[in-house]
């Protein structure tokens, strides 16, 4: 267990197991997310309250997941990164946000374009449209305050401190919003009832949030590897993949 | 199949727009998101790669 | 706790001698709240219905714009440097620092809050919610915005980047104090607002020095 976690701060040992696992995963999570796609399109029935438009929550709901989910992943590498000083937490903390960033603006889009249909405007200030635009704003400020440091050591471990500061704030400001949102909820907006959703429907997307997930996966592997290479680059081994040496 | 011809499925009772919208820019997220790391990789090593070829050059050239 | 006291007087006599920084966010306050009035018009219902809001949401950048300053100078002198390598556990001096920096912008903010209340037909009713939100409330904001000149007071210019970092995590304290105002202003019940509020300063007084310290020690390393 403790040679595993030794070799995982190895960023030479990373760079070449994860070369290794990144064409499955990204493989099966283009074939999950077509698979579910197709089927979520074309071949799940219409729902009756809102039609067709209800084809947007396979994007939707797998992309707010995913974005809830990225930040307590970028949460916890942050944490390792502080508490062993592990350079590959640093990487993966650093790689966390920008791909949680587009998540989050993804949800936050399909949603806008999602409530057009349903409820007649482009925003509607509802709790988890709100949660959301918060989250979003969470992650700017961790990309901020990264790209305002010039010592991008320093840079990690001010955004690894700021992030779980975030996350131990996320709960209470999902909860207050919600809290709010109830306090104004208008009477004629009435959002739709997770619950009755049914099995021809959430068939599809749990493809598509498995498809999802790894599709974060893969990002994420990319994004580290691509810092890895910028951060290792006076090591040999980078320097002899520069001049396509195999090793 | 779902809906009776492929103008019914393109055009979802008129909801199409929205829904291919959203799947368009989901698309195209996600493509820059595996777009971005691949080409910062690649001109990371590239630099590298001539920066280090110049270094031998001009090692070499001393030598003689 | 002699250490935290000693703190806690150094702090007050230093900005007692720069009366001017310890007034200026006061009258950023007050000039922002005169602002509204002129935007959205004189009519005493609308400015009624908005005033919670307003004040609440002034209070916010108030406490955001004092922050920057909170460490900065500090760091300049290198008192700060001295707190770091100093015997005395970094957490007691980073809150002493804080109840002081609250003392003269977070406090003298409640007790102007009335008086622009009054300013903007606040019912009279929610008068007393105003002072008691704000006045809980604004303990959690100067100990939020700390964190965030902690992270920033390495950096040549922190300004915007302290707002952008704190502002979404001041949605709760935001939500449930004019939450409070406008109950009261409604003739409900506002107590377990009030509540709330005072569990989330107790989180923030128990945590963000942890934070701060933390962003202290990356900040000063850079």
């Amino acid at each position: 267990m403790w040679s595993f976690f030794h070799k995982l701060g190895s960023p030479r040992w990373f760079y070449q197991i994860s070369g290794r696992f990144l064409p499955w995963i990204s493989v099966t999570a283009v074939s999950l997310l077509v698979v579910g796609t197709i089927w979520g399109l074309a071949f799940a029935p219409e729902d009756f309250k809102q039609g067709n438009s209800y084809r947007i929550m396979f994007v939707h709901v797998p992309t707010a997941m995913v974005a809830l989910v990225g930040y307590y992943v970028m949460a916890a590498a942050g944490a390792v990164s502080l508490i062993w000083r592990m350079k590959m937490a640093d990487v993966v903390m650093r790689s966390c946000a920008p791909i949680g960033a587009a998540m989050t603006f993804l949800a936050l889009l399909s949603g806008a374009i999602w409530g057009k249909p349903t409820w007649g405007t482009w925003w509607v200030w509802d709790a988890r449209i709100t949660s959301m635009l918060v989250l979003l704003f969470l992650y700017l400020g961790v990309i901020a305050l990264y790209e305002a440091y010039d010592n991008k050591v320093a840079a990690g471990r001010a955004c690894a401190v700021l992030s779980l500061v975030g996350m131990v704030n996320i709960p209470i400001i999902y909860k207050s919003v919600d809290w709010w949102y109830s306090l104004h909820q208008p009477a004629s907006i009435k959002l739709t009832e997770e619950s009755t959703i049914h099995s021809s429907m959430l068939q599809p997307l749990l493809f598509t949030a498995a498809g999802f997930y790894l599709f974060y996966a893969t990002a994420l592997l990319l994004y580290i590897r691509a810092e890895l290479v910028f951060r290792e680059q006076n090591t040999r081994w980078v320097r002899d993949l520069a001049l396509g040496k195999r090793d | 199949m779902y809906f009776d011809s492929f103008a019914a499925f393109l055009h979802m009772d008129g909801h199409g727009v929205f829904v291919w919208s959203v799947y368009g820019s989901a698309v195209l997220v996600m493509s820059l998101l595996s777009y971005l790391p691949l080409k910062r990789k690649k001109s990371t090593l590239a630099a590298l790669a001539s920066t280090l070829e110049s270094c031998a050059l001009s090692n070499s050239s001393e030598s003689h | 706790m002699n250490f935290f006291i000693a703190t806690l007087r150094r702090e007050l006599q230093i900005s007692a001698r720069r009366r001017v920084e310890l007034t200026n966010p006061l009258f950023f306050f007050l000039m922002v709240v005169a602002m509204f009035p002129l935007g959205v018009g004189p009519d005493p219902t609308k400015l009624a219905e908005l005033a919670p809001g307003i004040i609440w949401i002034v209070a916010l950048l108030a406490t955001l714009l004092a922050a920057d300053g909170l460490f900065r100078t500090d760091a300049e002198d290198g008192c700060l440097e001295q707190l770091l390598v100093s015997h005395q556990p970094l957490y007691v001096s980073v809150l002493a620092k804080l109840c002081a920096h609250w003392l003269v912008t977070g406090l003298p903010l409640t007790l102007c809050a009335p008086l622009l209340g009054l300013m903007l037909q606040l019912p009279s009713p929610a008068m007393t919610a105003l002072f008691g939100s704000l006045l809980i409330g604004s303990g959690v904001l100067s100990f939020l915005a700390g964190i965030g000149a902690g992270l920033t007071v390495g950096l040549a210019r922190g300004g915007m980047l302290v707002s952008l970092l704190i502002l979404p995590l001041y949605v709760p304290v935001l939500i449930f104090g004019s939450g409070a105002v406008q109950a009261a202003g409604r003739g409900l019940p506002f107590e377990s607002h009030l509540l709330i509020l005072g569990a989330m300063l107790l989180l923030a007084v128990c945590l963000s020095p942890l934070a701060i310290a933390a962003g202290l020690r990356i900040s000063m390393d850079n």
